[in-house]
């Protein structure tokens, strides 16, 4: 996953530099777009040819649920307390 | 949401074609999907890349900008941790790369699947489809009640896009500089950090 990095690496690099080549970057997000539909199209493939997956899938979209639910909330939690520390006095000034 | 749904159609499209066989084996034997990743993560490093505006804002504000992303951070991880106790399929490490996708389905789902399993890679899919839309349906309530950092870090790394409007209109302008700062240094960090949990 070390190759994953680099790419990320390449990637800010080469879009640092061609930031003023609006076509480009016009481009390169429109390809963006559909690389993420080509990979979720290739996982739906893993996922509908994988029979374990296809049997068990209210049970894997409850855990799923309850996931996100458990990250938000831990999130807005402590997002609370840092607003009231340190952004309100701050803004009240 | 429109970005959304469309994702949703072409994984459902997905499922349908391999429930029944319809690729070809051959596209399936060679591993496309290591590519498109690639690829995915290059353009993602280009986004980040040329987008200048999100990191002068490093500068301006220093320290107290950079506790937003660390809330959501050290939050999530808290949170998914804590319920991965209750969730007897699911152990510590599994739970945590899930949360880690901070909302970013596309590119959290598939790093999982390479490494673990399709199974939790849907898991991580879901998941982090449902924070986008929980964002999107809560933020007017989270903003009211529990101050305007609250739908910052519940949108994770789609506060730089999808739930940056909603964010905007609900904790004002100022928010939506600190939202676009939070959400591209957490789409920086995703694959990071779940590949760091699930290697180490």
């Amino acid at each position: 996953m070390i190759v994953v990095l680099l790419f990320l690496t390449a990637g800010i690099i080469s879009g640092y530099f061609l930031k003023d080549h609006t076509n480009i970057i016009k481009i390169s997000d429109k390809l963006l777009s559909w690389s993420i539909y080509l990979l979720l199209f290739l996982l739906g493939i893993s996922v509908g040819s994988n029979q374990e997956i296809i049997s068990n899938f209210d049970k894997i979209g409850f855990q799923a649920i309850i996931l996100s639910i458990a990250g938000v909330i831990g999130s807005i939690v402590i997002a609370f307390f840092v607003y009231k520390f340190f952004f309100l006095p701050k803004n009240e000034k | 949401m429109k970005n959304s749904i469309i994702i949703i159609i072409f994984f459902a499209l997905g499922i349908t074609a391999g429930r029944f066989s319809l690729i070809p084996e051959f596209l399936l034997e060679n591993d496309l999907s290591s590519y498109a990743l690639y690829l995915l993560i290059f353009l993602v490093g280009i986004a980040v890349g040329s987008d200048v505006q999100s990191w002068k804002i490093l500068k301006q504000e220093k320290f107290l900008i950079l506790l937003v992303p660390l809330t959501t951070i050290a939050g999530t991880l808290l949170g998914v941790g804590i319920v991965s106790f209750f969730l007897p399929e699911i152990d510590l490490r599994e739970s945590l790369a899930v949360g880690a996708g901070f909302g970013y389905y596309s590119l959290s789902s598939i790093i999982i699947t390479q490494i673990v399993s399709p199974a939790l890679g849907v898991i991580a899919l879901l998941s982090n489809i449902t924070r986008e839309i929980i964002t999107l349906l809560f933020t007017p309530i989270m903003a009211k009640y529990l101050g305007k950092l609250a739908p910052v870090t519940s949108g994770g790394a789609t506060s730089m896009d999808t739930t940056l409007p909603i964010i905007t209109r609900y904790c004002g302008k100022q928010y939506a500089i600190i939202s676009v700062f939070h959400g591209t240094i957490l789409t920086i960090l995703v694959p990071v950090i779940v590949t760091f949990i699930l290697k180490v």
